[in-house]
């Protein structure tokens, strides 16, 4: 059991849900984001999605690989990172995952990179472009440091493929709300509650849904029927201010998060 | 870290496997969203190569439209210059568009057609594929956009220019080096959110399963042809086998009808660029380490925290810090060696090229004739070194005289 496993039992027990708020790791620096992460749990996260900047996050769209390429101009160090993460989870409660390519984690090592987040308090990690085949060797990783190895479903996932992603996941679900990248969006698509309601009924794990999330409309909609909601670009959006008004961008990330938080009933 | 060193396994050509395995290489490491396209067009592109009627008309395209074959010919001065072995050029400059890049384009296009797709994407570097993707997608009447980094725009203004003409959009690219590789980065995030009603024409050897395979088998003509002249022109296979590698896809179309032929050694080209420090030159296979880009465990220029390096060439085409896994397959399985040319010696070989031969080369097959004359010198006159050509240089005439200080 992960503390994902234990986050998502009791708010079952207590009929709530979770908000999983995206940060990127080192935008501006580290001590920005050991604050922010102690600020979203403050402000009623339920789990924090730690983003390892990467030259090349296909999967991304312009704000938050802008984010990176910002992080990364400071040469920020994956070393350093989880060094951060370690001095944080002591102090909240929160459970943190990674989310990070697997370009990163292959080069420092599958079974290193585990070990480092078991040793740091980190609870699971979620690795965007390792899909279903390529992923038994790090869910056994995993699996046997009980950390959580969120995987990805999307509305172009075949049912049936669903099913088998769900048997290697662990943790939860992230289910993408929309065909295409990262990024805020006004609409979000019709068949989404129906998608998100059958996996639900099918699958063992919890589904949090991500991709596109942003305005309160979306969390009222969307939260009785998942498990949990992600935001990634709408908060990544607020941190460009945070270089030249540290304090602001955290009240205005903070108040934006309890505002969601709010919403999720 | 541990590289893979050579051995002295087997190297077959039944790869790659279901999964897109060259050996180690290769593979599928995208997000979810992009599966369902992928499958599809594995499924697909496996339907098609078993169907006469669409091979006959890839060939009937070759033959008609690109103007294959492409002529081996013998570069009498060069040899007589080098006063080694004998070296001929399998003239892939001589394409319709002036490089090998039309061969896997138009086999790409038929592909999207037969898939009811109306919509192409493409990535460019040193624009010959862009042109090569254009030209393809206007014989076929589909729509086309070219993500393209904003410094090789700079570079390649007259690609640039043609792709316009031919009816397709230019879309810059500004992230990250603003070259080749950015460039695939943006075409792969917008075929994630339009996969079910567009086509990702990739234009080399790298990238997710099952397109390693695809381009590989499409530009093979290469190699069959070659293995077929030879026969004609020079009464057997040559000794050596000689091409420039970016991505490596004039390469790989090369060698792979070569893999069986043991006899024959195939030698890579990478870019030296600079020198051989990290970020002055473009050679993965040379100087890198296994891991993963673009969607594929391969050969890559990465820092120790596995971000990618920026690399150099003053080739455009070459300008990319990844390599198809089948070439670091073949490096692995010791089938194919690899080294690398610098800009300077890269720029010798057009010189000569250019007055000994009349042929002005693409500067990154001026990569593999410069290894070629090496070898060729090095060698007893009776063996054969036969070159890629795999593109003509007049879209890099500005910028050489650039290089030159406009001399």
């Amino acid at each position: 059991m992960s503390a994902i496993d234990d986050l998502f039992t009791r708010l079952r027990k207590e009929n709530r849900k979770a908000l999983m708020p995206f940060l990127t790791a080192g935008d501006p620096d580290l001590e920005f984001t050991a604050a922010m992460i102690r600020e979203l749990a403050a402000r009623g996260a339920s789990m924090c999605e730690v983003g390892i900047p990467y030259s090349d996050p296909i999967a991304d769209g312009p704000v938050i690989q802008a984010s990176y390429t910002r992080a990364l101009n400071k040469k920020v160090k994956l070393a350093e990172i989880l060094k951060t993460l370690g001095a944080v989870t002591p102090q909240v409660e929160t459970p943190l995952v990674t989310m990070g390519s697997y370009a990163i984690i292959y080069r420092h090592g599958v079974e290193k990179y585990a070990d480092a987040l078991v040793r740091h308090g980190v609870a699971g990690m979620i690795v965007p472009d390792l899909p279903l085949e390529e992923s038994p060797r790090l869910a056994e990783v995993c699996k046997s440091r009980d950390l959580s190895l969120i995987q990805l479903v999307t509305p172009l996932t075949p049912r049936d493929r669903a099913l088998r992603i769900a048997e290697t996941s662990s943790g939860f679900l992230y289910y993408v709300s929309i065909a295409g990248i990262t990024g805020e969006r006004t609409e979000l698509p019709d068949e989404l509650v129906e998608r998100v309601g059958w996996l639900r009924e099918n699958s063992p794990l919890p589904v949090c849904i991500g991709f596109g999330i942003s305005q309160p409309e979306h969390v009222r909609l969307l939260a009785p029927v998942a498990d949990g909601l992600i935001v990634g670009s709408a908060i990544v959006r607020r941190m460009e201010t945070a270089e030249t008004d540290r304090g602001g961008t955290l009240r205005e990330i903070g108040e934006y998060v309890a505002s969601l938080v709010a919403e999720l009933g | 870290m541990a590289t893979t060193p050579p051995t002295d396994a087997s190297c077959s050509a039944e790869v790659p496997d279901a999964a897109g395995r060259f050996g180690d290489f290769g593979g599928r490491y995208v997000p979810e969203t992009l599966i369902y396209a992928l499958d599809q067009l594995a499924e697909q592109y496996e339907a098609a190569r078993q169907d006469a009627s669409f091979q006959a008309e890839y060939d009937d395209l070759l033959k008609n439209y690109v103007g294959r074959p492409s002529p081996l010919y013998f570069a009498k001065r060069l040899t007589e210059h080098c006063g080694g072995a004998e070296i001929w050029l399998k003239r892939e400059d001589l394409n319709h568009t002036g490089a090998h890049k039309i061969n896997n384009t138009v086999g790409q296009a038929l592909l999207t057609m037969r898939m009811g797709k109306r919509r192409v994407i493409a990535e460019t570097g040193a624009g010959q594929h862009g042109v090569a993707t254009a030209t393809a997608c206007a014989h076929f009447g589909l729509e086309c956009i070219v993500f393209m980094g904003e410094e090789d725009i700079r570079r390649q203004a007259p690609n640039v220019f043609s792709m316009k003409l031919l009816g397709a959009e230019v879309r810059p690219v500004t992230s990250g080096s603003r070259t080749l590789r950015d460039a695939v980065n943006e075409a792969m995030r917008e075929w994630m959110s339009c996969v079910e009603t567009t086509h990702y024409i990739l234009g080399s050897v790298v990238g997710p399963h099952p397109f390693p395979k695809i381009v590989r088998d499409f530009q093979s003509v290469i190699g069959r042809e070659t293995i077929e002249q030879s026969r004609q022109q020079l009464g057997g296979l040559p000794e050596v086998v000689v091409a420039c590698v970016g991505g490596g896809s004039n390469a790989a179309g090369m060698f792979y009808p070569l893999v069986e032929h043991t006899g024959v050694s195939l030698v890579g080209v990478e870019a030296g660029g600079r020198g051989d420090q990290p970020g002055d030159h473009a050679s993965p296979l040379t100087y890198g380490e296994p891991g993963v880009l673009h969607g594929s465990f391969s050969y890559v220029m990465q820092d120790e925290d596995g971000q990618t390096c920026d690399v150099h060439s003053m080739s455009a085409g070459l300008d990319y810090p990844g390599v198809g896994p089948e070439h670091s397959y073949w490096k692995s399985t010791g089938r194919a060696t690899y080294t690398s040319c610098t800009d300077d010696n890269a720029m010798k070989a057009f010189d000569l090229m250019a007055r000994l031969e009349g042929i002005l080369p693409a500067l990154e097959s001026s990569h593999a004739v410069a290894q070629a004359m090496k070898i060729a010198s090095g060698r007893d006159r009776s063996d054969r070194v036969v070159v890629c050509l795999s593109g003509r240089g007049d879209k890099d005439a500005a910028e050489i005289a650039r290089l030159k200080g406009n001399g």
